[in-house]
């Protein structure tokens, strides 16, 4: 049966690839350090199960340590010239979006028939099998239809990789602090803090405190993915789940969309808001998030509509 | 009560810009004590927790493609389809790039386009001289606005489009966080829900560019220049 742990098996050697052919990179004064971060997410993938918990505390450590002191290098080395890129377009045409297409397709189509296949398929894992299965037709397909040398895709990965950094571990990392938070009892706290601003058994204050809590955190921080774990130990689990019985995933998809929100609002959010503005050789600073505002505001009061009529039949 | 130091430590770090990686180890470590763990203990939650949810890291198996794809020009291909808009009007032009980033983003490729790729060489230039047909001429000011409105219709694209594609970071970020919580999530289910707020953004986003054609339409003198 195919299971996650094939996934994990096939990430891992991704990671492992990213590891061993970024050691080339001369271009990356820090390539070692890069090296040494992928590997440890290949060990990760390949063995964490045999780790122990402990011992996976500490690989994390190490992540932390190398990313955080001294943090991850990138190079120059396999840039593709944009005149070699521009002829390839020229010739290729929109069939490079056809192939593009492969992965969502496939992570669609595998979602819906494979969970009618348990004897092959671990059911509960249909989407992140035909994510993986998605990538290696589209690989497959682009080796014949590009012709690309076998080592290509790779060594572009691994330098798309590279640029990504350690921000790649992110949402793992606070997916994970929301297991010490649980631990903890960060909810129970929290939630008994702000129900004394809420109208006691008031459903839609809950939902607002929610939604403009997700979107005010982020604005604070700069960044959804990290009020998304406070949010959720504060409100989402303890009253929206929890008392009101409403559906998690419409409150956490569209929850995180109300985040996104916030972002569109903050200057903390340099690379969104306050990077363009310097690209666009901008006179106001904050010029982008001027034009933002009018968008975003009414967009937050949708979703906390959107969470109240839908998550609460 | 003194868990909540945790939060504190995640809110005052992000905002004093330290890593982030650093910020989040402070607050486990911040977290676990005050609710009396020792570190071993903390470590060892940690690393389980890191441990189950692998799979929001997978997302990166999918680079390889989208170097392969780059290394063929897929960012060129982006730029002519983006050059080939027909928009006669900064709003319609603007409106038909949400389109099309909203789309992209959708099936995943959310760096074919973006502010260095595709505001800067294409969609700001295009966008000022569609208002220069519009207005005649355009006033400094409002240069300035409609290089702005471009970055903004980047970014709003961008955010409420990527969550539509189930493989994407804040995805499977939440069905990480809600595992630890016992509660089990479908990406795909949850891609789905952010079918409403796209449609939302792209209503919102493009009656805004409508208005912001009107206001060109009257020309530079009658509106004398930007005034929001």
């Amino acid at each position: 049966m195919i299971t996650l742990g094939w996934v994990y098996m096939l990430a891992g050697a991704a990671f492992a690839a990213f590891a061993l052919l970024g050691l080339k990179d001369e271009s990356n004064p820090k390539r070692f350090r890069n090296t040494a971060f992928w590997g440890l997410l290949a060990l990760s993938m390949w063995a964490g199960d045999a780790l122990g918990d402990f011992g996976n505390g500490l690989l994390v450590l190490a992540l932390v340590a190398i990313a955080g002191l001294g943090g991850l290098g990138r190079g120059t080395k396999s840039e593709i010239a944009p005149e070699v890129r521009a002829a390839h377009a020229a010739r290729l045409g929109n069939g490079l979006f056809l192939i593009a297409l492969i992965i969502p397709a496939t992570a669609l189509l595998g979602t819906l028939v494979f969970k009618h296949l348990p004897a092959l398929f671990d059911v509960k894992q249909v989407t992140l099998i035909s994510l993986a299965l998605g990538v290696l037709i589209a690989l497959g397909v682009g080796y014949v239809v590009l012709r690309a040398a076998p080592m290509l895709p790779l060594e572009q990965g691994r330098r798309l990789m590279d640029q990504v950094g350690w921000a790649a571990i992110l949402p793992q990392m606070l997916a994970s602090l929301g297991a010490v938070f649980a631990m903890a009892g960060v909810g129970e706290a929290v939630g008994g803090i702000i129900q004394l601003g809420i109208p006691e058994g008031s459903l839609l204050g809950a939902v607002i405190a929610y939604g403009l809590g997700m979107a005010l955190f982020t604005m604070v921080m700069g960044n959804a993915f990290a009020a998304f774990p406070v949010m959720i130990a504060a409100i989402g689990m303890p009253l929206l789940i929890q008392r009101y019985e409403g559906d998690p995933t419409i409150i956490c998809a569209i929850g995180m969309l109300a985040g996104f929100c916030g972002t569109l609002m903050t200057p903390m959010a340099a690379n969104f808001n306050l990077v363009p503005a310097a690209l666009l050789e901008l006179k106001d600073e904050y010029g982008v998030i001027r034009r933002q505002i009018g968008t975003a505001l009414p967009l937050l009061a949708v979703n906390i509509a959107l969470i109240y009529w839908l998550a609460f039949p | 009560m003194w868990v909540l130091l945790g939060i504190a430590v995640i809110v005052a770090g992000f905002m004093l810009r330290f890593n982030p990686l650093l910020v989040i180890m402070a607050s486990v470590l911040t977290t676990g004590l005050a609710a009396g763990l020792d570190p071993v203990a903390i470590v060892s939650a940690f690393g389980k927790a890191f441990n189950d949810t692998r799979y929001v890291s997978i997302v990166w198996i999918v680079l390889p493609v989208i170097g392969l794809l780059e290394a063929f020009g897929l960012q060129e291909r982006a730029k002519g389809v983006i050059g080939g808009l027909k928009g006669a009007t900064v709003g319609r032009l603007l409106a038909g790039y949400l389109l099309l980033r909203q789309a992209t983003a959708a099936m995943g490729l959310t760096s074919v386009a973006g502010h260095a790729q595709t505001v800067r060489p294409l969609v700001a230039p295009m966008a000022q001289a569609a208002a220069e047909t519009q207005a005649g001429e355009i006033s400094e000011a409002e240069r300035e606005e409609i290089k702005a409105w471009s970055a903004a219709t980047d970014n709003v694209g961008l955010f409420f489009g990527e969550d539509i594609f189930l493989a994407i970071g804040s995805i499977l970020l939440i069905v990480g966080l809600l595992d630890q919580y016992g509660i089990h999530l479908q990406p795909f289910q949850l891609s789905v829900w952010a079918i409403p707020t796209a449609i939302a953004a792209f209503l919102i986003h493009g009656f805004r560019l409508w208005r912001l054609d009107r206001r060109m339409r009257a020309g530079p003198t009658a509106s004398g220049g930007p005034t929001e």
